[in-house]
């Protein structure tokens, strides 16, 4: 073996995030060994930066079912979500909020005294009826309150976190077993050998292998690329949520709250063109159908500004008590990021990268799944994955705005229990291989010896340079293409690069150069998955496939680090307990 | 754009030195994160943590021209030349801007930062009136930068004693909700000549917060409510 110091645990959770610590909340209370790793201080994981709400049929403003929740999100997912995991996530969520809510989560209250919720887009009553307030609230800082209580929570039940810590490569053995990670301490330099009878993936999405992104610097998608160089499919790839309202030229977040609360998208004539493009749902109609909306009005000529390259998002008329009491940071962030003063003025946004809908394979209990001996979803022993990192697939093509929350919510605490579960049964640690911690040795050992090279900063952002112009609002096959092309070249790139610094103490650019692997993977298979899929089905709008294709795109993608290929694998349109809800047309 | 930025990395200097950067900046570069990015990008062995980019991860404070605030939310229009960028005060410094913040946690973690309410929770949500929750509101939004608490001279002289504006500012979070059961005992927990009652109202905390917080005002609070049980 690589010699190696190792650490036994009974579970690694790797990220410290809204899912990787409700999971481990569950293995702490229950009274297993668990190390929580995290590249940052748990509370600055970028489930910090969620805004709007927590989606949960709680009924406290007007009737809501959880079916409705349910049909709501197979809609909204343009029927690419398992109907399994939508069923298993809509029926829980009450349940996952009332327990933050006993944790101590601050949520905003009605007069009665329960939860405060307010619209989201997609969210309706009765099947597509009407909009109905489905989204539990603290102000616009709902992923702040969450992240800090469930960290507060962590803290009393004594879980051991390993801050700044960046987990590096799976250890798998000959039978495909998970058995662990490869870890460096960023402080010390040091290399450890996490040893775990379950490692759970919990690291986020990979939003910063585009170029204009909402999302914060650590989402580099590191535990989609450990999966992958493990010889992991990775799932949906090719479906990434553009924010319709990211700050013009800044990028930074404006929660869909604000349209919730009665905000409106305008284009330079005045218009309120949702209107015209989601007669019933309007502004609050799913999120691709309003970021495709506002491409089309900006490439029509409507966009506002000296350069028509943005719409003007609108909330004056709200008044400045409902701004202050229920979107104080949103006004703090236009002020800072868009010079304007948002009780007053509009605010210019443009469509953003926000979420990335696919990830790691998995099933309702967060083990990670791969098709083995023609069996689709054969379980990956020892591997789990929850979270924005993680395709389990509740959001499908199209992710449901609060939807991510509960994702983390419900499937951070189903996989802990599981866990809990399995690892009573479980008694011995397996052996670790012998070659366990040569594959992060050796990505180590290259980049301490490469005296000269490309430098990482300038092949990041080539990365994403391309992927913004091949893989934005619209597709089609020959922008594609030309992606695949580019990203390959960027692929050898990768291979050369080099830092000038060697420091062993909290070297920066050292773990900006590992990330740089863990980016290359998740841009590859996002591009090479995008360019198989020739339809438009949510997040993925092709214009020279504009129509969803059920007959021969009703399946999920399965992208492979190994040839660079694509296989399928079929949706699963059977709920657990009630009637399956068939694709038809999707109209907001 | 000019800059001096305290330099150290234990491995290779005797002691800290101050080195100056004269850094190209783009005109879409608003915030001093930019420049710092655009820093690094010359020189890749100046190190400083940094995330969210938006002001609510907490990760990039620093002390910019003397005062203490985050990169990510100071607009570079409202610097002085040159930019003189040091690490928080009063914290050991692992390398360059990044400090070892464990002082500052474990004060944190001294207030029991958690909910604590024994009684079995209903089936539903507990029940807390719009009044009760508005009570949060200036506490709960702490993003735990440590601005506040590396400003202030107290906890510069007793970091291991004082809890600091940013744990006192929690420990009143919690005492504040009214769903905490726990106020006695948090109370008892502060009662002592540095862990509450080092505080001298310097009001640095209050200046510094980058999230305009008032940390002074929950340790008042703190003090009344201290008051108020022996009456």
């Amino acid at each position: 073996m690589s010699g190696l110091p190792v650490r036994k645990f009974d579970a690694i959770v790797i990220g410290a995030g809204g899912s990787g610590m409700r999971a481990s909340l569950q293995l702490a209370e229950a009274g297993l060994s668990v190390a929580v790793l995290s590249k940052v201080f748990p509370t600055r994981s970028h489930t910090v930066a969620a805004q709007g709400g927590i989606g949960a049929s709680l009924g406290n403003m007007a009737e809501d079912n959880w079916l409705w929740h349910m049909y709501d999100t197979i809609k909204g997912s343009d029927w690419l979500g398992d109907q399994d995991a939508i069923e298993y996530m809509c029926k829980m969520a009450p349940q996952v909020v009332y327990e933050l809510e006993h944790f101590g989560m601050p949520f905003d209250r009605n007069a009665d005294g329960t939860i405060y919720q307010r619209p989201f887009g997609g969210h309706m009553a009765n099947f597509g009826e009407k909009p109905v307030q489905r989204a539990c609230a603290a102000a616009d800082r709902t992923g702040h309150a969450m992240l800090h209580t469930l960290y507060q929570r962590n803290v009393r039940a004594r879980t051991q976190f390993f801050v700044e810590w960046m987990a590096l490569d799976l250890v798998r053995d000959a039978d495909g077993d998970v058995l662990g990670v490869t870890a460096l301490e960023m402080e010390t330099g040091e290399v450890m050998l996490l040893q775990a009878k379950a490692t759970m993936l919990a690291t986020g999405g990979a939003g910063r292998i585009f170029a204009a992104s909402t999302n914060a610097f650590i989402n580099t998608g590191d535990g989609l690329g450990m999966a992958a160089r493990a010889g992991i499919p990775l799932e949906d790839m090719e479906f990434w949520q553009f924010h319709p309202t990211g700050v013009a030229g800044a990028g930074v977040l404006i929660t869909e709250g604000v349209r919730g609360e009665g905000g409106i998208l305008l284009n330079c004539n005045g218009e309120r063109f949702m209107e015209r493009y989601a007669p019933n749902a309007k502004d609050l109609a799913s999120r691709d159908v309003v970021s495709r909306s506002m491409d089309q009005e900006i490439k029509e000529g409507r966009g506002c500004g000296p350069d028509k390259d943005y719409v003007l998002l609108k909330l004056d008329h709200l008044g400045p008590e409902v701004i202050m009491k229920r979107l104080p940071s949103i006004r703090e962030i236009a002020l800072k990021f868009a010079n304007v003063d948002c009780i007053k003025e509009p605010i210019p946004v443009v469509p953003t990268i926000h979420y990335q809908m696919g990830g790691i394979p998995t099933n309702i209990h967060g083990q990670v799944v791969a098709p083995k001996n023609s069996e689709p979803n054969e379980v990956v022993h020892g591997l789990y994955a929850v979270g924005e990192c993680a395709c389990v697939s509740v959001h499908g093509a199209n992710r449901l705005g609060t939807n991510s929350l509960l994702d983390l919510l419900v499937f951070g605490r189903a996989a802990g229990n599981f866990i809990v579960d399995q690892a009573l049964k479980t008694k011995a640690h397996k052996t670790l291989p012998k070659d366990a911690g040569d594959r992060a040795l050796a990505r180590l050992a290259r980049l301490d010896g490469a005296a000269s090279g490309e430098s990482v900063p300038v092949v990041a952002n080539d990365i994403r340079k391309a992927m913004q112009a091949h893989c934005g609002v619209f597709r089609n096959q020959q922008l594609l293409d030309e992606g695949v092309r580019k990203i390959t070249e960027l692929e050898q790139r990768v291979q050369r690069i080099a830092i000038r610094d060697k420091s062993r103490t909290f070297n920066t650019a050292r773990v900006e150069a590992l990330e740089l692997d863990n980016l290359i993977e998740t841009a590859k298979a996002t591009i090479v998955s995008a360019a198989a899929r020739r339809e438009s089905r949510g997040a993925q709008a092709r214009s020279d496939y504009p129509d969803r294709d059920d007959t021969n795109f009703l399946k999920h993608t399965l992208w492979y680090r190994s040839g660079n290929r694509v296989e399928y694998k079929p949706v699963n349109l059977k709920p657990l307990s009630v009637e399956a809800f068939p694709p038809k047309a999707r109209t907001y | 754009m000019k800059f001096r930025v305290y330099r150290y990395d234990p491995e290779s200097d005797a002691a800290p030195y101050v080195e100056d950067y004269d850094v190209a900046l783009e005109s879409t570069d608003r915030m001093l994160l930019d420049a710092l990015i655009r820093l690094k990008a010359v020189d890749d062995t100046f190190s400083f943590r940094r995330s969210c980019r938006e002001g609510v991860c907490g990760s990039d404070a620093m002390n910019i021209n003397g005062k203490n605030g985050l990169a990510c939310i100071t607009n570079l229009k409202e610097l002085k030349e040159p930019v003189e960028l040091r690490p928080l005060p009063g914290l050991p410094v692992i390398r360059d801007l990044i400090v070892d913040m464990s002082q500052f946690f474990k004060q944190y973690h001294s207030i029991k930062p958690y909910l604590v309410n024994d009684t079995p929770p209903p089936e539903k949500e507990r029940l807390q009136s719009p009044e009760d929750r508005d009570e949060l509101d200036g506490l709960y939004e702490c993003i735990l930068c440590a601005c506040c608490s590396t400003a202030c001279p107290s906890f510069w002289w007793n970091p291991d004693k004082f809890v600091g504006p940013a744990g006192l500012l929690q420990a009143y979070r919690f005492i504040a909700d009214s769903r905490d059961h726990a106020t006695s005992e948090r109370l008892d927990n502060l009662e002592d000549p540095y862990r509450l009652f080092r505080c001298h109202t310097i009001m640095n905390c209050i200046d510094v917060c980058p999230k305009g917080l008032n940390p002074t005002k929950a340790i008042v609070k703190i003090r009344d409510s201290m008051v108020k049980r022996t009456v």
